[in-house]
């Protein structure tokens, strides 16, 4: 009892000590299906600089630790969305960017877009605006990081525990798509 | 004995590994100074190694963890031969640059052999082009080893270094000029910076070798290409700017890497073909210009 508790504190101490490197060093994946994407390139080049904070683009979802998801989605795309999701590795992180996926923002309405994401994917952080500005989106990042010293964004853990939950809300949206043919 | 030499060995290893992560940080400072960025400190590539080994990570099969050390293990086996300064590892050894030659090219191929069994395309076509590339910039790098074994009648890098003390009119690279040139084209080749990077174009094949690599692996790939920044500017030190004192060994690798990086700063990608086409014919004829002028 008492060797396991110190074995979880000493699990715990060397977790917080990997969570500063882990801040320091967020490697992107942005799915750039909305307008959302158009703000990024001024944020990573030298305007705003973000590489300041270590962060910066990566090529593929095995390499990345945070998923961008930049705008609207589509119920197709939101299906390789989950895909591209469920490749990364742990430790890894979703940011939703814009109103389109806190609430559908302008395309609430469309028979063709999801409402919200956090139905189907676990988002730690959202930055809302229609499109938000660098400013903002820095200052989202940089709630990020300070979530991730603390040990509060583990939105990866919670999708692990709510897997069943999950997989209904994505079941029942992605079945409209199924061809009727 | 055999303890002095695995200390020794442990040594040499780390001290690449360190420095060369340590030139990484500064290269990626430099780089973004030129585009009027400022990067993140010099020290984020330890950041970034230390985050992705405490990353989970896939392997694919047991030929993937194999390549990808045995890639990682054939750059530590070269950095051994290399004279780190007045440093060497074996001290009977002296960097006979043939072995150098040889086992540098089993670091790609253990990349190729893990890469390949990870089975996504993109990485096979990254690696084939790597390796058609390595064809390319070994022919002017080996015509100038082979003028400098002929001027020194000796293959040890050891030899080289001693051969050009004194004053720096001594260095061979204002010996022989033309083959300095050369070989820097060549080294250009060899540290995959662009004009010659069509092995990664991440945004044609994503990353190339590097597609599948998550966590340790990923952190294998960049402790791989740290050494390999070590090494190569290293074994051009040693050939062309005299080696030196430790310190001044390691500053003329940096200054070596800063002028990779900012020929790097303002190209664009050549197409792989066309890439060996122009290591063919330019580098390839300066080093036989040099070769020749050497032996009229
Ligand atoms: S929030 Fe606005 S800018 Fe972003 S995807 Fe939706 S409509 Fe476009």
């Amino acid at each position: 009892m008492i060797l396991s508790s110190t074995k979880e504190l000493k699990d715990k101490g060397f977790e917080q000590i990997l969570d500063f490197f882990r801040k320091k060093s967020l490697w992107m994946l942005h799915y750039c299906t909305g307008c959302g994407a158009v703000e990024l390139p001024p944020t990573m080049t030298s305007r705003w600089d973000m590489e300041r904070f270590g962060m910066g683009p990566m090529a593929t979802p095995r390499q990345a630790d945070l998923l961008l998801i930049t705008g609207y989605l589509s119920v197709k795309s939101l299906k390789r969305v989950i895909y591209t999701y469920e490749q990364m590795q742990e430790p890894k992180w979703v940011i939703a960017f814009g109103s389109c996926p806190i609430n559908g923002g302008i395309y609430y309405d469309s028979y063709s877009v999801i409402n919200r994401l956090a139905l189907y994917l676990p988002v730690d952080l959202s930055i809302e605006g229609c499109m938000p500005r660098p400013e903002a989106i820095i200052d989202g990042f940089t709630k990020l990081m300070k979530a991730i010293e603390k040990g509060e964004a583990v939105g990866y853990k919670k999708y692990k525990e709510n897997y069943e939950w999950y997989k209904k809300n994505q079941r029942e949206v992605l079945e409209r798509t199924t061809p009727v043919l | 004995m055999v303890k002095t030499y695995i200390f020794r060995f442990l040594i040499a290893v780390l001290t690449s590994i360190f420095m060369g992560l340590l030139y990484m940080g500064i290269g990626r400072k430099f780089m973004a100074r030129i585009r009027r960025c400022y990067a993140g400190p010099f020290y984020q590539s330890y950041i970034d190694v230390i985050k992705l080994f405490s990353k989970n990570s896939i392997s694919h099969n047991w030929i993937m963890d194999f390549g990808v050390m045995m890639g990682f293990a054939g750059i530590i086996a070269t950095v051994v031969f290399l004279p780190i300064g007045p440093f060497n590892v074996f001290p009977d050894m002296k960097g006979n640059i043939i072995i150098i030659m040889y086992f540098m090219t089993i670091g790609y191929l253990g990349m190729a052999m893990g890469v390949a069994a990870s089975g996504n395309p993109n990485a096979t076509i990254g690696i084939a082009r790597a390796l058609s590339l390595m064809i390319g910039y070994e022919i002017p790098f080996a015509l100038s080893v082979i003028l400098l074994i002929f001027a020194n009648r000796s293959s040890l890098l050891y030899d080289m270094v001693l051969s050009q003390h004194g004053s720096f009119l001594n260095w061979n690279m204002f010996r022989y000029p033309f083959a300095f040139a050369g070989s820097l084209i060549a080294l250009q080749g060899m540290l995959g910076e662009q004009p010659f990077d069509a092995m990664i174009a991440p945004a044609e094949i994503a990353s190339g070798p590097m597609v599948e690599l998550s966590g340790k692996f990923l952190g294998f790939g960049f402790l791989q290409h740290a050494s390999q920044i070590f090494l190569e500017t290293g074994i051009i030190a040693a050939m062309f700017l005299g080696g030196g004192t430790i310190l001044g060994f390691f500053t003329k690798q940096l200054i070596l890497y800063l002028i990779t990086l900012s020929i790097a700063a303002v190209f664009s990608r050549y197409r792989f073909e066309d890439a060996v086409k122009f290591f063919w014919i330019i580098p390839t004829l300066l080093v036989l210009l040099q070769l020749v002028i050497f032996l009229a």
